[in-house]
């Protein structure tokens, strides 16, 4: 683990269903500042997360996050170990049987002994830091998909954690709702010292407030870096990816046999 | 040929493979010893929904099937100038096999069937995976509730049934074809025994309410989490619960009544 490294990679293999996802990634994540993960739709972002969360196990490689193998903890250990993690899943997977004030309580009425009083309190809290105190009776069928998330933000450093992953929380958002995301995670990050991961692919919101960033293309790192480092990366395939072309080194067309052959101009017109 | 040989090896591959899966999760929920303070009112929601929910279908369910026994008994036994037997038919064919496999049966369409498609959903939603990145294990949380009350509410409903129809019979054997009461209810409690008749009831019952919780909460956990994926393992909950009730039912009547 390199030196001020909450979480690192080392030649991390992982396939699923026969098709190999990673095929020796290693990175490291540095402690309280924000890192990005980005990458292609389908290049196994969210499984870096699920892998970091312990919900899947590589292949081979060595992952450790705060110096623990977490392939290697016991289920019990595992979720203990996950007490000082929080999640912000893509559709935010709030639980829609609980009230928006529900959901923010449930990690803590699950794993501490506070008094009534002092769960009112933290929860309230919680949700003015995201902006939905007022919201706290609404159901999640009730909430936009921007609230959704920030209610599944709030929940998930109702714990208070040390790391806290973001798994595209961008997508599908208004440029309203994309702002007040952007600044969350800044102002979380900022003010409660936390190490976030941020998965996405939304470049320039990603870039804005990443203090690292990563991008994983065809099982593997193929730049690392600074945002500033990363713009001036010299891979044609991270410039194509930043500034988002059409074609390079990730084709336009998806590999075929000749054009020729498909419209029956074999042997050529003369 | 071959092809035709490897396809039925694949699918028995699969099925022992499913049923080694289905036999780890059901470990993994009765691993964990349920914590009073929680577990309690957990169960005791799940209980409303699975069981108190289900009442209204089992009660007239079992109304109908005891005033349909009661005409079709009546109509039988009048032949043989024998209707004063009809409770002691109604109650033997109501406790000893149509309470137990007719409830489960019910209880498959109705509470099975919701049971995996609300899991179903949970999973496809990511609310069990948002569970476990909290540090909460959701078979113990989720499942284990679910199985507990599917288990605990089946034989109380099974009861019901039995009473319920047993009443029903006497509406109509009673009530309206004009069977002595006297007979009615003095046959049945001359020919049903306790431990007989009432007690392997229930415990076909029992035996039954385990395993359709079972293949209801195994169904959505191990759905594939798509719309059609709920769908699919909805379908499969309500056909493997009533096929497995249907065949246990076979392999208990024979161990319990068959005099071998």
């Amino acid at each position: 683990m390199g030196l001020g490294s909450y979480i690192s990679l080392k030649d991390v293999v992982f396939s699923r269903s026969g098709r190999r996802i990673f095929n020796g990634v290693s990175v490291d994540i540095p402690r309280g500042k924000i890192t990005a993960i980005m990458g292609p739709s389908g290049s196994g972002k969210t499984t870096l997360l699920r892998l970091i969360g312990g919900q899947l196990r590589q292949d081979s490689g060595s992952l450790t996050v705060d110096g623990h193998a977490i392939s290697e903890l016991r289920r019990k250990e595992l979720y203990k170990f996950r007490e000082k993690m929080g999640m912000l899943f893509q559709s935010g997977a709030l639980f829609t049987d609980l009230s928006v004030y529900e959901n923010v309580a449930f990690p803590m009425r699950v794993h501490t002994k506070l008094p009534e009083d002092m769960i009112n309190d933290i929860v309230l809290m919680k949700l003015e830091a995201v902006g939905l105190r007022g919201a706290r009776k609404l159901m999640p069928s009730e909430l936009s998909g921007g609230m959704n998330r920030r209610v599944a933000l709030a929940r998930s450093i109702a714990l208070d954690p040390e790391l806290i992953m973001y798994d595209e929380p961008f997508a599908g958002q208004d440029p309203i709702g994309m702002g007040v995301l952007v600044k969350l995670i800044r102002d979380l990050n900022s003010s409660m010292g936390l190490t976030s991961v941020l998965v996405s692919h939304d470049v320039k919101e990603s870039l804005s407030i990443c203090h690292y960033a990563c991008i994983i293309a065809d099982g593997k790192v193929i730049g690392t870096g600074t945002p500033e480092e990363l713009q001036a990366h010299p891979s044609e395939q991270v410039q194509q990816f930043l500034n988002g072309h059409p074609d390079g080194p990730v084709p336009f067309h998806y590999p075929s046999s000749a054009a020729t052959e498909d419209f029956g101009l074999a042997g050529g017109a003369s | 040929m071959i092809d035709k040989i490897a396809s039925f090896g694949r699918s028995g591959i699969d099925l022992v493979i499913s049923i080694g899966r289905a036999g780890r999760f059901l470990g993994g929920v009765l691993s964990g010893v349920p914590r009073p303070v929680t577990g309690f009112p957990l169960l005791l929601k799940q209980l409303y929904s699975v069981g108190v929910l289900s009442l209204a279908i089992i009660v007239v369910s079992g109304l109908f099937i005891g005033m349909v026994l009661g005409l079709q008994g009546y109509t039988i036994l009048s032949d043989f100038g024998s209707e004063a037997a009809i409770g002691q038919m109604i109650a033997l064919t109501l406790v000893r096999e149509l309470g137990p496999v007719v409830t489960a049966l019910l209880f498959a369409g109705r509470a099975g069937s919701a049971l995996t498609a609300e899991i179903g959903l949970m999973k496809a939603t990511e609310q069990l995976s948002s569970m476990e990145m909290m540090g909460v294990d959701p078979l113990r949380r989720v499942i284990a509730p679910r199985l507990w009350a599917g288990f605990i509410a089946m034989p109380v409903l099974a009861i019901i049934f039995s009473m319920v129809g047993i009443w029903g019979g006497m509406l109509v054997g009673v009530e309206w074809l004009g069977v002595f009461e006297g007979s009615y209810w003095g046959n049945m409690q001359a020919s049903v025994d306790f431990r007989d008749d009432v007690i392997n009831g229930v415990i076909k019952s029992v035996v039954f309410g385990f395993v359709c919780a079972w293949i209801a909460v195994y169904q959505g956990y191990d759905c594939v989490p798509t719309s059609a994926g709920i769908s699919s393992a909805t379908t499969k909950t309500v056909v493997y619960s009533s096929l497995a009730v249907l065949g246990l039912d076979f392999v208990l009547t024979a161990v319990m009544f068959g005099n071998f």
